[in-house]
């Protein structure tokens, strides 16, 4: 009787799927819009548009724009600077939260919710609120001969901490609730054969988070690439800056060629967009998992 | 072996509050039996690095942003910092012209976020949701706003308001002296020209929140609602959206920390010039600007800090509440 209904209802349905491919297209590529705009800009000399203007047949379109951008700016030199920030940043966000995650879903203790409470309404805070304090304390933090400012100001250090201090909420939140998810038995089995406690973390409960390590990851990654305030405040001296708040700077270098600063912002963003078309599953799986991202 | 029979539990170790070391019973009493002083101390050292670090850069700063909301302070050494009660937050809420614009703002930048991009992924979310083919191509480009950095959105974005140069005065010949469209500089014109571009993100954010959501519906209720022959609309109002409500919650809740935080685009797009002051925007320019008032900006962060705590934190309880009855 189903496949009977089945039937009857899938002939009329038809144009309506049609229509709505075609709604959808439709709005995708205007979702797109935006973006194959400024490709399209990009792609152009800066002496054909002035003359033709903007919404004109192309002539010429050259990648010289972005080859331009990219040795101009100097752009190998940010993209550097933010993998000196990133790397640490994502791999010790996620070592320090499993900790905490491990501690708190695997020991009945007291404080785990409130605990947990710190941490993600922490991470959910405007970064705006704790920045004036946070700036004044950076600046009276002397490490001479530890940071090349001398200071927590103006290091990477400094950025590579703020990012764990903020991110790690988040991140013990979505593992403290998949450790939960792991049978009590894995450890309570270790614990009764010796394993002292850091040998369960690190070889029973740690390689069975695996999947939602690698999703969280690969939204840190992105998240920490992308961040453009801690930066902005936190770093002075334009050399040092992380190419997503570089590109401020960059952009007043060649501001009066819009298509210029069309070829370098899209290439910041190239290297976001390779995680994303590669690690789609991992970086959409991992915004879902803790939902309660701001 | 080295398993320990003392009665005090591992958490006195870990963070010494008070109370903290009276016995729990839900704890397996084998459990904590097993532990050896060691383990303790990698317990302890495992949960207070990552909170110590945490709270010190998080908590302390926002609490030391509540002290200094009611102090004058050139930041140059303490001896300066000095005690003027209700001042900065009398100045801000009478004299300052840009704060209740900026309040404004951020309501203004919630009530349209809520109200047109959060519908319009639902709405996208719901179609994708329908077994359709290429769905996840779709799905990827309504999704890759929210990947891209919001510095670089709001270049691209830029290069369509640009009164001179741009997509939208290109097309309708607004570029021209005479008919100029200052979609960045006019006031009149510029949060809402912004707005559009935070819009384009935010309904692929909802998009993604609304679709784990609906992958969670029961398919029987969907059959069960065909067989009582109802149509897709009363389907979707009557059964699917009430056992959204989940989902909604975290919506409600991330739409308004988006508007709270909104800043990145805004000083990329134009600064936070006229019309489109926020109060992110303000408290930063309080630090990077060339008048440092570490006590005013403050004060500004204090009201932004309230707002976002009034929200923040019965969210939390009501989600830790419901996981711990779970």
């Amino acid at each position: 009787m189903s496949t009977a209904l089945m039937v009857k209802k899938r002939t009329p349905v038809r144009p309506a799927r049609i229509l709505l491919h075609v709604f959808l297209a439709g709005t995708a590529l205007a979702w797109l819009a935006p973006l194959l705009w400024a490709i399209f800009a990009a792609l152009r000399p800066y002496a054909e548009t002035s003359n033709k203007g903007y919404v004109s047949w192309p002539d010429k379109l050259t990648f010289d724009n972005f080859t331009n951008a990219y040795q101009q700016s100097d752009m190998l030199h940010y993209f550097g600077n933010t993998l000196i920030i990133a790397v640490p940043a994502v791999l010790l966000t996620l070592l320090l939260a499993s900790m905490v995650a491990f501690y708190v879903s695997r020991f009945d203790f007291r404080l785990n919710i409130f605990l947990l409470l710190v941490f993600t309404a922490g991470n959910l805070l405007p970064q705006q609120v704790i920045i004036t304090p946070l700036y004044r304390l950076y600046l009276l933090i002397d490490l001479p001969g530890i940071t090349m400012s001398g200071k927590l100001y103006d290091s990477a250090l400094g950025l590579v901490l703020i990012h764990m201090a903020f991110q790690s909420g988040f991140c013990a939140f979505v593992l403290s609730n998949y450790m939960r998810m792991l049978p009590h038995e894995l450890t309570e089995a270790a614990l009764v054969d010796g394993a002292s406690v850091w040998r369960q973390y690190w070889q029973i409960v740690l390689p069975l988070c695996k999947p939602a390590m690698a999703a969280l990851a690969t939204l840190l990654s992105i998240w920490i690439y992308n961040d453009f305030f801690w930066a902005i405040v936190l770093i002075s001296t334009g050399e040092n800056m992380p190419i997503t708040s570089a590109l401020n700077n960059l952009s007043g270098q060649y501001f009066t060629d819009p298509n210029l600063v069309a070829a370098g912002a899209l290439l910041t963003a190239i290297p976001t967009l390779i995680v994303y078309f590669l690690l789609q599953r991992q970086f959409v799986s991992g915004l879902t998992l803790g939902a309660n991202k701001g | 072996m080295t398993s320990e029979t003392t009665s005090k539990s591992p958490e006195a170790a870990a963070v010494p509050p008070p109370g903290a070391s009276r016995e729990k019973k839900r704890v397996p009493q084998g459990h904590r039996r097993l532990l050896t002083r060691r383990d303790r101390v990698t317990l302890a050292f495992m949960a207070g690095v990552p909170t110590v670090l945490h709270v010190a850069l998080v908590w302390v700063t926002a609490l030391a942003s509540i002290a200094l909301a009611f102090t004058t302070w050139d930041g140059i050494g303490f001896d300066s910092i000095k005690w003027v009660g209700l001042d900065n937050f009398r100045q801000l809420f009478t004299d300052n012209p840009q704060f209740w614009p900026a309040v404004e703002h951020n309501v203004i930048w919630f009530v349209v976020l809520i109200l047109i991009p959060t519908p319009m992924g639902l709405f996208l979310a719901v179609q994708l949701d329908k077994r359709i083919r290429f769905s996840r191509v779709y799905q990827t480009a309504f999704f890759l706003p929210v990947v891209v950095s919001l510095a670089v959105t709001g270049f691209v974005w830029q290069l369509v308001y640009n009164p001179d140069t741009g997509l939208i005065n290109s097309l309708i010949g607004a570029n021209k002296p005479g008919h100029y469209i200052d979609w960045i500089g006019n006031p009149d014109l510029n949060l809402w020209a912004v707005l559009v571009a935070a819009s384009w993100r935010h309904t692929g954010y909802m998009m993604i929140l609304y679709l784990a959501g609906l992958k969670g519906v029961d398919p029987s209720l969907r059959e069960a609602s065909a067989l009582d022959g109802a149509n897709e609309w009363q389907t979707f109002k009557n059964v699917i959206f009430p056992t959204l409500r989940p989902t909604n919650t975290v919506v409600l809740v991330v739409t308004i920390i988006e508007a709270l935080r909104a800043f990145d685009l805004v000083f990329v797009f134009n600064k936070g010039a006229q019309g489109t002051e926020l109060l992110s925007i303000l408290i930063t320019n309080n630090i990077i600007g060339e008048s440092s008032r570490i006590g005013y900006g403050s004060a500004i962060a204090v009201v932004l800090l309230v707002i976002s705590l009034a929200v923040i934190i019965p969210y939390l309880i009501a989600t830790f509440r419901k996981e711990r009855r779970a």
